[in-house]
């Protein structure tokens, strides 16, 4: 198992609010962004304990930082603003592997962190970043959300298609323990984006439909088919063309998620749908009833309305202070929740929480959403 | 028990031959006795009408009881003492608005923008006041928790009486629907106002509060003013004849109302004690008794609630009335050893039948939430089930629940909130 669900907000390379900039420059895709202004390559030497970044001061701008991972131990990096805001992450760098992060960052203090085996707050340095800040009015700063929300999307539809090949091989090659563990890492990037997922009502149903949910004639198929076949049986050997037809579909969502780019008000809704998710379909047990990985998406769903949360962040400070202040202690709290359920890289089977603990992550749900449910109402312009 | 042979009707030819006087009334029962009988009723009001949500004391206490019933109660799931007024606040100005029949919330169900979360739910939304009022409690585990932990540096503040009710013979107590931090009992005269101001609290509440347990009744057990009518309970039986009730001030303040010079009075005088127990009935062994053994297990009859020996439900309860060398009323029906001539105190009953369904062995799951306030809970409920040892009712019953608050005085102007004088 390669990939945990994580605790914090991930933000895939993604330049986060900071791509605001670039659209003050005249817009232009950070991939392509060195006529923007990209500074030469950071480079970052990651180790199981150490995380030497090559620079600590820099300009305002788009940066680009080179991470080389020569532990024994996947890896994280991330950029944080104040209070962990995420700026960009570039995650699941396996041992033996460089990967690279754009991020644009104006000035102000920041931090950089490695996270050797994906947990924890990571090795921390201070990052300072000089020079002049860009501003934007409060109207292009909400229209930014969407773009910014879109290339988190992207991020995860790719991962998505990575992870759903990984576990797709698996099954095929009827490796039951592989297919076990990879079955929760790829759907941690689907339970991310479910929202947008879910608006293609066509391709829903079939990739992540429970049993019992097809109308009359329709077969059950998809994830949860396979994860049946996996933890029921234990025999994967006619789950073939079930597997072949979910990474099938798994890569037409993909496709088509990479074009969607939602309102303010779809992304408020958006955010306040993935905790409903988790209060009617986690916090129950009810999505993953054969493997009782349900945590996994959980922290996925949090992890997903955290960033479209974020997306909005710009607006939100302006025009919300104090709603931006008790979502941020809520996510936290309800993080924190979460995190007493950690299972080595991965989470704590559904089945051996009590009712004690669920009680815990429900009341942190409840809260929480009783403070996104407030975005809509504020993003929509009062 | 021993009553099996009696009939109504030896009752009524016989009523009144035996005063061997062997049971001289108490103390108690003689103050009560005058107290309960001082005042006349109060003018009715309209089932529909508001009830004042201001006062020296809480609503829902002595007010006439309304038919309906929602008691909820919470886990304070905070330690942050600054957010928990922030809340008890909140609910103060939503509890204001409510009883008078108004929404949750300042914009209100329907009055916000298209995008904002509506602050009522509206399911309320056309429905009058309907008699609701909202009375609030704080439960021991306020004050400090289980662990002996002060969250909220009010363990010093806690009065003595305001402790976990001791255990009884045959409590089949569930921890899970007992206890808890804060109480509110919303009660009203439409079951969906009742309902729609709980849930707005909990709303509210989200992040401070989460929801330990809750209680639906449907028609209320007991009369709080002699202007009522007195309801039966799910035994058929009239109840409450005799309790406590809104026009005898002076037994409520001996045996209610908290008062200076009693522990905590600093804060909590003006207030009660109220305690909460779920007594599951056994309904189908009861309805297979006979009716002498239902009288006689109650010590009323169940046509006029009469007590035995006697002819009208407000006839006075006399011990000492014998029939054939036997007293009237059996020194184990409930009449006998819940009455304040032999309990030596009072507490105001408040309670509501409930019906949770059926058990699964198709049985009803029904009885009687009970409800008391006291001034004391040593000296109110503790006191009168301690005699209730012996209770021939106790083979019909089970008490499934159990919980004690204290109610802190009415808010008395439009900035005073529940619990100020607490957590000032």
């Amino acid at each position: 198992m390669s990939k945990p669900a994580r605790k914090r907000l991930s933000v895939v390379g993604l330049t986060g609010l900071t791509a605001l900039t670039l659209a003050a420059c005249g817009g232009g895709d950070p991939s392509s962004a060195g006529s923007d202004g990209a500074a030469d390559a950071i480079a970052v030497a990651a180790t199981d304990d150490a995380c030497d970044v090559a620079s600590s001061d820099l300009e305002a701008g788009v940066h680009q930082f080179t991470v080389t991972n020569t532990g024994s131990k996947v890896t994280e990096f991330y950029v944080y603003a104040d209070g962990d805001r995420v700026m960009g992450e570039v995650e699941n760098i396996a041992p033996g592997v460089a990967r690279e992060l754009r991020v644009e960052l104006p000035a102000g203090d920041y931090e950089t962190a490695c996270k050797p085996g994906m947990v924890g707050d990571g090795i921390r340095t201070a990052l300072t970043v000089t020079g002049e800040a860009a501003t934007l009015d409060q109207d292009a700063t909400l229209a930014q959300a969407g773009t910014d929300y879109q290339r988190y999307v992207q991020s995860q539809t790719g991962a998505l298609v990575e992870q759903t090949t990984a576990f797709v091989d698996a099954v095929k090659a009827g490796d039951i323990a592989g297919a076990k563990a990879l079955f929760p890492v790829a759907r941690t990037y689907w339970e991310r984006i479910e929202p947008v997922a879910e608006s293609f009502g066509d391709l829903d149903p079939v990739i992540d439909g429970r049993e019992g949910d097809q109308a009359e004639g329709e077969d059950f198929t998809g994830f949860h088919r396979i994860e049946k076949a996996l933890w029921e049986t234990g025999d994967v050997s006619d789950m073939g063309p079930y597997a072949d037809q979910l990474l099938t579909d798994v890569q037409e969502i993909a496709t088509r998620s990479n074009d969607v780019q939602l309102s303010p008000l779809q992304l408020a809704n958006g955010a306040k749908g993935l905790l409903d998710e988790i209060a009617t379909g986690k916090i129950t047990g009810e999505e993953d009833r054969y493997s009782h990985t349900d945590l996994w998406d959980f922290a996925a769903n949090l992890e997903g309305s955290e960033a479209a949360v974020q997306a909005l962040r710009p607006y939100l400070e302006e025009a919300d202070p104090e709603l931006v202040g008790e979502i941020d202690d809520r996510f936290a709290a309800t993080e924190a929740e979460l995190e007493q359920h950690r299972a080595g890289d991965g989470w704590q089977s559904y089945d051996q929480l009590t009712d004690d603990q669920l009680r815990g992550l429900s009341d942190s749900i409840t809260a929480l959403t009783e403070s996104v449910s407030q975005v809509a109402s504020v993003v929509a312009g009062k | 028990m021993s009553s099996d042979g009696l009939s109504r009707r030896r009752f009524f030819g016989l009523a009144g031959a035996g005063t061997a006087g062997v049971l001289a009334a108490g103390a108690a029962g003689g103050v009560i006795g005058r107290a309960t009988a001082e005042e006349p009723a109060t003018a009715a009001v309209a089932a529909t009408d508001a009830v004042p949500f201001s006062g020296a004391h809480q609503a829902g206490i002595v007010t006439p009881a309304q038919d309906r019933l929602h008691f909820v109660a919470f886990d304070v799931i905070t330690d942050d003492r600054a957010e928990l007024v922030e809340m008890l606040q909140a609910w103060t100005a939503a509890a204001r608005r409510m009883t008078a029949g108004q929404d949750a919330g300042e914009v209100g169900a329907v009055d916000g923008g298209q995008y904002d979360v509506p602050d009522d739910t509206g399911e309320a939304l056309g429905l009058p006041a309907s008699g609701l009022t909202l009375t609030v409690g704080f439960g021991p585990t306020l004050f400090s928790t289980a662990d002996g932990v002060d969250r909220f540096g009010l363990a010093a503040r806690r009065p003595e009486p305001l402790t976990e009710l001791p255990g009884f013979p045959g409590d089949a107590i569930d921890p899970a629907i007992s206890g808890g931090d804060l109480c509110v009992q919303a009660c009203a005269n439409d079951p969906q106002v009742a309902v729609h101001a709980v849930r707005n609290l909990v709303r509210l509440g989200a992040g401070v509060v989460s929801v330990r347990w809750s209680q639906l009744g449907f028609g209320r057990t007991s009369s709080t003013s002699s202007a009522q009518a007195t309801p039966r309970n799910l035994f058929g039986f009239k109840d409450g004849t005799d309790n406590l009730k809104a026009e005898a001030p002076k037994a409520l303040d001996q045996f209610v109302w908290v008062a200076d010079g009693d522990p905590g009075a600093d804060w909590l005088a003006g207030g009660s004690y109220v305690v909460t127990r779920r007594i599951r009935m056994r309904i189908e062994p009861w309805d297979t008794s006979t009716l002498a053994e239902q009288e006689a297990t109650i010590g009323r009859t169940k046509k006029a609630g009469a007590p035995l020996g006697q002819r009208g439900e407000f006839d006075p309860v006399d011990f000492t009335t014998q029939v054939d060398g036997e007293f009237a009323v059996p020194q184990t029906s409930h009449v006998f050893l819940a009455h304040p001539t032999n309990s030596g105190t009072a507490i105001l009953r408040r309670g509501y039948s409930f019906v949770d369904g059926s058990d699964g062995l198709g049985r009803l799951d029904a009885g009687l939430f009970f409800i008391a306030y006291q001034r004391d809970p040593g000296t109110g409920f503790v006191q009168v089930q301690k005699n209730l040892r012996m209770d021939a009712m106790n083979e019909y019953i089970q008490h499934t629940s159990s919980a004690v608050f204290a109610c802190p005085p009415g808010v008395t102007g439009d900035d005073d909130w529940w619990g100020r004088a607490l957590f000032s």
